[in-house]
C-alpha cells in the first residue's frame, strides 16, 4: 500500500502539471466553439504563446526578475489573441471553411516561431530560460493526509491559475448576459440576431479568447515542461486540448476533468518505466491512450455529446 | 467576369497574395526578398539536378492532395492523410526489406501494402462516420497522432530498438539510374509514373465510373442521393478508403523512392496537411491537384536553397503555404473583389 501512494504522490503532481496547459487551451476552445466557431487552430496558437513566452523571458528577465514568467504568460495571452484575429477574420469576415483557416494557424504558427527563432538565434532553437514558473506549497491544505501531498505540495502557480479560469470561465458562460449570447449565437444564430445580439461581434470576441487561453497554454508548457523553444516543443498538446474539449462536452469543468485524465495519461506515459506494474505496459500504448479515448467518446460510448448547432457555418445576414 | 475565369483567377491571385506578403515578411526581417526569391527560383529549376530533385519532391505532394481532393468530392475532410502517410511509409518500407521476391512482384506488392495500410488507416474514420455519424475531422486528426505513435513504436520492434528500419532490397526500390542520369545524379525515382498513373486511376473513377458518380452525388447533396436510392454510408466509406489508399501511395513514395527505409520521427512530415491546400488549389479536381501539387512541392524543395543562397530561414516558404492557404480559403471575399472589378468595367 505504501508503495502505490509513493507512486501516487510522485504521478499526481506530474499529471496536474501536464494538464494546466491542456485547461487553458481547451477552456479557449469552449469559447470559441460555443460561439459557433470551429478552432482547430489550437496547435498554432498554443505553438505562438510558447514561442513567444519563451523569447519574452528570455529578453526581459533582467529587467522582470522573479515575475518574469508571468509578464511572459501575459505577453503570450495578447500575441495569440491578436495571430488569433486572422482565424477570426477568415472564418467570421470571410466565410472560409473554418476548418481550413484553422489548419492554416497552425501551419502559420509554427513556420513563423520558427523563422523568428533563426532570424533571432541562428539556430533551431532558443536558448534556456533562467526564470521557471515558481512552484508554491499551498498553506493548510498541504497539511491534509495523502491529498495534501497529492495536490497541494509544490504545486505550480500556473495550475493553480488554470483551475481558477475553468471556474471563472464557466461562471461567465453559464452565468453571465455575455455568456448567454455567446451559447445563443453558437446554437441558433438567427434567433440571436432577431434579438438584436450582434452575431459576429460576438464571434469575433469569443475567437479573441481562445487565442488568448491558447496563447497562455503554450507559454505555460513552455516555461514548465521544456524551458526552450523548438520545433517540437508544441507537438500535439493544441490537438489533445481539442479533444479534451469534445471530451469535456463543451462545458470548462467538464474539458479541466478530460484536461485532467490527458495529464495523467502524458505522465504515465513518460514514467511508466519507473512504475513496477506498468514496466511491462509498451509507452506506445499510453502515447495513443488520450488520442483512441477520444475516438472512443465521440464514437458515443461515453455519452453522447453535442456539438453547438450552429458550429462550422459562417452566419450571413438574411439567409436561412 | 464569367464564373469560370474567377474560379481560375482566385487561387492564381491567392498565389501572388501568398508571395507578396512573404516578401514584406522577408522585407521587415531585414532580408532581401529579390534575392530570397532568385534563390527559391535558382532552388527549383536552376539546373537539372535541382529539376529532378523538384520532380521527386512533387510525386508525394501529388499523392496526398489527390487523397484529400478525392475525400472532398464527397463532401468529406480528411486531415488524416498525414497518418495515414505514415503508416503506408512503414509498410512499405517494412514489406520492402522483409521479404525477397522478384521484382515484378515484390514492388507491386510493397506499393499494395501501403496503399492497403493507408485504406486501412481511412476506413476507421470512414466506418464511424457513416455507422455512428461521428465528425471525421475530428477523428482523422486523433488518427494522425495514433499512426505517429504506433509507426514509432513499430520502426523499434523491425529493427530491434534501434530507430530505423533497414534499407529495402533492390527489387522493391522505386529507384531509377536511368531518371538519376538523366538529372545529373538526383534521387529522381519512378514515383512520380506511380503518382501520374494515381491522377488518371481518380480520373477515371470520378468521371468514367458509376461509384464516382455516386460519390460526386452523395458530394453534392447527401438527401437526394438517397432518394434517389444510392447508399450514402456505403460511398462515405468507400471514400474514405480510396482516399487513405491514395495517401498511403504517398508514403510509398518517401518508402520505396527516396529515402529507401523510416526512421522515427517526433512530429509529422506535413506532406499530409500541404495536401489539404495542394487540393484546394486544385479545386479538388484531378488535374488541378497535378498543379497545385507542382507548386507546393517546388516551393518546398526549392526552399532548401534559400539558407545557402541568400540566408534566408527556409521556414519562409512555410509562411507563404500558410498564406496561400488562408488566401484560397477566404476565397469568398476575392470573388467579392474581382465582382466589383468586373462590374466597374462593364459600367464604363
Amino acid at each position: 500500500m505504501g508503495g502505490f501512494l509513493d507512486i501516487l504522490y510522485f504521478i499526481v503532481p506530474i499529471s496536474i502539471a501536464y494538464a494546466a496547459p491542456l485547461i487553458f487551451t481547451a477552456i479557449g476552445g469552449v469559447f470559441s466553439e460555443r460561439s459557433g466557431v470551429i478552432n482547430i487552430g489550437l496547435e498554432g496558437l498554443m505553438v505562438m504563446g510558447a514561442f513567444v513566452g519563451i523569447v519574452f523571458n528570455l529578453f526581459f528577465v533582467d529587467t522582470f526578475g522573479a515575475w518574469t514568467p508571468w509578464v511572459s504568460i501575459l505577453a503570450a495571452m495578447v500575441v495569440s489573441a491578436i495571430f488569433s484575429l486572422m482565424h477570426a477574420v477568415a472564418s467570421i469576415s470571410f466565410r472560409a471553411d473554418q476548418v481550413v483557416s484553422g489548419v492554416a494557424i497552425n501551419l502559420l504558427g509554427i513556420a513563423i516561431a520558427l523563422f523568428s527563432v533563426k532570424m533571432i538565434y541562428g539556430k533551431g532553437q532558443t536558448d534556456f530560460i533562467q526564470e521557471k514558473i515558481p512552484r508554491f506549497n499551498i498553506p493548510f491544505l498541504q497539511d491534509i493526509p495523502v491529498l495534501g501531498p497529492m495536490f497541494f505540495k509544490s504545486v505550480y502557480g500556473s495550475s493553480i491559475l488554470a483551475v481558477v479560469i475553468a471556474i471563472l470561465a464557466w461562471f461567465i458562460i453559464f452565468k453571465t448576459p455575455f455568456g448567454l449570447r455567446l451559447r445563443s449565437v453558437g446554437e441558433h444564430p438567427m434567433a440571436a440576431d432577431t434579438m438584436g445580439i450582434k452575431v459576429n461581434r460576438i464571434r469575433y470576441i469569443a475567437v479573441i479568447i481562445s487565442g488568448g487561453l491558447a496563447g497562455m497554454g503554450g507559454a505555460v508548457y513552455a516555461q514548465t515542461m521544456t524551458n526552450d523553444f523548438g520545433h517540437a516543443t508544441i507537438n500535439g498538446q493544441g490537438f489533445m486540448a481539442l479533444a479534451a474539449m469534445i471530451f469535456g462536452k463543451w462545458h470548462p469543468i467538464g474539458a479541466m476533468g478530460a484536461a485532467l485524465f490527458f495529464g495523467f495519461a502524458q505522465a504515465l506515459a513518460i514514467s511508466s518505466s519507473g512504475i513496477p506494474f506498468m514496466q511491462n505496459v509498451p509507452s506506445v500504448f499510453l502515447y495513443i491512450l488520450p488520442y483512441a479515448l477520444t475516438i472512443i467518446a465521440l464514437a458515443g460510448f461515453i455519452g453522447k455529446a453535442n456539438a453547438p448547432k450552429a458550429i462550422g457555418d459562417p452566419y450571413i445576414k438574411g439567409s436561412r | 467576369m464569367s464564373n469560370r475565369l474567377i474560379n481560375v483567377l482566385v487561387p492564381v491571385i491567392s498565389i501572388i497574395l501568398g508571395l507578396l506578403v512573404g516578401a514584406v515578411v522577408m522585407l521587415v526581417s531585414g532580408y532581401d526578398p529579390v534575392a530570397g526569391y532568385t534563390a527559391l527560383w535558382n532552388g527549383i529549376f536552376g539546373d537539372s539536378y535541382a529539376i529532378g530533385e523538384t520532380i521527386r519532391q512533387i510525386s508525394p505532394y501529388i499523392l496526398a492532395g489527390l487523397a484529400v481532393a478525392f475525400a472532398f468530392r464527397t463532401g468529406l475532410f480528411n486531415i488524416g492523410v498525414e497518418g495515414q502517410l505514415i503508416v503506408g511509409w512503414f509498410a512499405a518500407a517494412y514489406v520492402g526489406m522483409a521479404f525477397e521476391l522478384p521484382k515484378i512482384i515484390h514492388l507491386p506488392l510493397a506499393l499494395l501494402a501501403a496503399a492497403a495500410a493507408g485504406a486501412l488507416w481511412g476506413l476507421i474514420p470512414g466506418l464511424l462516420k457513416a455507422t455512428l455519424k461521428v465528425h471525421e475531422v475530428i477523428v482523422t486528426i486523433m488518427m494522425n497522432y495514433i499512426a505517429l505513435h504506433l509507426v514509432n513504436a513499430l520502426i523499434k520492434v523491425v529493427a530491434k530498438g534501434g530507430f530505423k528500419t533497414d534499407k529495402i532490397h533492390d527489387t522493391a526500390s522505386l529507384r531509377s539510374d536511368f531518371l538519376s542520369e538523366l538529372t545529373d545524379f538526383s534521387t529522381l525515382h519512378y514515383g512520380i509514373f506511380v503518382a501520374l498513373f494515381m491522377v488518371f486511376i481518380m480520373w477515371f473513377i470520378l468521371e468514367r465510373m458509376k461509384l464516382g458518380y455516386e460519390l460526386k452525388s452523395v458530394g453534392f447533396n447527401e438527401n437526394a442521393a438517397q432518394y434517389a436510392g444510392m447508399s450514402v454510408k456505403k460511398n462515405i466509406v468507400m471514400a474514405m478508403v480510396i482516399s487513405g489508399a491514395f495517401a498511403g501511395l504517398g508514403g510509398a513514395m518517401e518508402a520505396l523512392g527516396t529515402f529507401g527505409n523510416m526512421s522515427t520521427r517526433a512530429g509529422f512530415t506535413g506532406i499530409g496537411f500541404d495536401g489539404i491546400a495542394v487540393a484546394l488549389l486544385g479545386a479538388n479536381t484531378p488535374l488541378g491537384v497535378v498543379f497545385g501539387a507542382s507548386l507546393f512541392g517546388s516551393l518546398k524543395y526549392g526552399a532548401n536553397n534559400m539558407p545557402n543562397a541568400a540566408d534566408i530561414p527556409i521556414e519562409i516558404v512555410s509562411i507563404v503555404i500558410a498564406l496561400i492557404i488562408f488566401f484560397v480559403a477566404s476565397g469568398y471575399i476575392i470573388r467579392v473583389g474581382l465582382q466589383r472589378i468586373g462590374k466597374k468595367k462593364e459600367a464604363k
